[in-house]
């Protein structure tokens, strides 16, 4: 890799082939890069950090394409990291998500990377974030982060955002189906998407009504609104419903939880990475592998000096 | 900074291959840029499908985004002449100097050559085996590391 400051300074500076690389040295978690970490941040110009997540199949990809297009016919710059799933068996992915974004494609002002989620292991996570803090540093504003909500890491993504967006469809199901999904939890605004198909407004409505009666996260229930990702229509609505919760994510409060998620989720992956180059870690493995030990004593001691 | 285990089964180096398969010029057939996509996948890259109908520059601002080590051009219509050059030229503009272009489709012999001269590094013909592919990018693709 060549020089992780220069690659810094030229990406901030608007090259879009440094920020490219920059964004390859930060997802092959490029030990190089990480003297330079605290000046990505603090290069980092606070962009509004949105998530966009929902099933399989419920239109996020041509719902942030849609969104991209009303961000810059208001002006925006707009940064997009897309991340799917890598094959557990052969670590090869397959990314499909600019197929959507064709209407993009020759626009300067947007900077789309695809990223595999290359083994949970690896801190996708944290991975994702600092991407978006790099785009951040690059001058786009704001930074989408697309992940496909089906498992723990993607809605942990999901909660590092400012703003989340989760997207679903009319067929969803029926109310307990959305109860008993814990992605609902993590939304700060709704996109019922596909709302030219039957039953939009119905399952809007339902949504609605059962958050309306929810306690927890929801105090006060996030906006639903239908979307018709394909047309366009409904579009300008989310944005300013995304734009409205802005205010509430930057508040002290919300400020505060997000960065204390954030350390949490940097040491972890700080204590599994010094575990797994400790030099016990293998012997510790194995013993728990025979039952000579059990896995919370042996992290214990992995996490003692050595 | 991937450990052994993360990496089993893909390829020798520690992070995947990326590369980016495209489909410039009109040809409305996409079916082989998928299997492809698909069968690089099953060999542990990390494949970025654009799509059909793409501009020289499409391709080349994607390849530039994504960072990729390959591009991957499966063409049909009959303009590989004109395009293939085209999108090597605006991939080298862009400072990317070590990335492979590779082309497959109906391309005949004759163009081959010329195609070569112009930065095309493999041509691959109807009936290459998806391996025979993996092992050309694996053998040829810049060392990132």
């Amino acid at each position: 890799m060549a020089d992780a400051t220069a690659l810094l300074r030229s990406a901030v500076a608007g090259d879009r082939r440094g920020l490219a690389r920059l964004l390859t040295a930060i997802e092959s978690r490029d030990p190089a890069l990480r003297p330079i970490l605290p000046a990505v941040f603090a290069a980092a110009r606070g962009a509004h950090l949105v998530g966009i997540t929902g099933p399989r199949g419920a239109g996020k990809s041509t719902l942030v394409s849609a969104m991209t297009g009303e961000y810059r016919r208001r002006g925006r710059r707009v940064g997009i990291v897309a991340v799917d799933p890598s094959s557990p068996y052969t670590g090869g992915a397959i990314m499909g998500d600019r197929i959507r974004m064709m209407e993009h494609a020759a626009d300067r002002d947007v900077f789309m990377r695809s990223m595999a989620s290359r083994g949970e292991l690896g801190g996708l996570a944290g991975t994702t974030w600092l991407a978006a803090a790099a785009l951040d540093a690059a001058g786009y504003d704001p930074v989408l982060v697309e992940t496909v909500g089906a498992g723990q890491s993607e809605i942990e993504i999901a909660r590092l955002a400012e703003t989340t967006v989760v997207v679903e469809v009319p067929e969803m199901g029926d109310e307990v189906q959305a109860i008993k999904a814990g992605l609902l939890e993590v939304a700060d605004v709704i996109a019922v998407n596909k709302g030219d198909r039957p039953g939009a407004d119905h399952a809007a409505r339902q949504l609605r009504a059962m958050l309306a009666g929810a306690g927890g996260r929801f105090r006060a229930p996030p906006p639903i609104l239908v979307t018709t990702a394909v047309s366009g229509d409904g579009v300008p609505a989310l944005i300013d419903a995304v734009e409205g919760h802005r205010e509430v994510a930057t508040s002290p409060e919300q400020a505060l939880a997000r960065a204390r998620n954030q350390v949490l989720r940097a040491l972890a992956e700080q204590a599994a990475d010094r575990a797994a180059a400790d030099p016990r870690w293998e012997e510790t493995v194995r013993a728990v592998a025979a039952r000579q030990l059990d896995p919370i004593t042996a992290a214990e001691r992995l996490l003692e000096p050595g | 900074m991937h450990d052994a285990q993360t990496d089993a089964g893909a390829s020798p180096r520690s992070e995947p291959i990326r590369v980016l398969i495209a489909k410039p010029g009109l040809d409305g057939h996409d079916r082989g840029a998928k299997v492809l996509a698909r069968g690089l996948r099953d060999e542990g890259f990390e494949v970025i499908y654009t799509g059909l109908r793409q501009t020289p520059e499409m391709i080349a601002d994607a390849a530039e985004q994504e960072d990729v080590d390959v591009v991957g051009l499966s063409i049909l219509s009959g303009a590989h002449m004109t395009l293939l050059p085209r999108i090597v030229e605006l991939v080298r503009e862009r400072g990317m100097d070590d990335v492979l272009v590779a082309a497959g489709g109906i391309i005949p012999d004759a163009d081959a050559g010329p195609l070569r001269e112009a930065g095309i590094a493999a041509i691959f013909g109807p009936g290459t085996s998806i391996g025979e592919i993996a092992r050309y990018f694996r053998e040829h693709a810049r060392r990132r590391v």
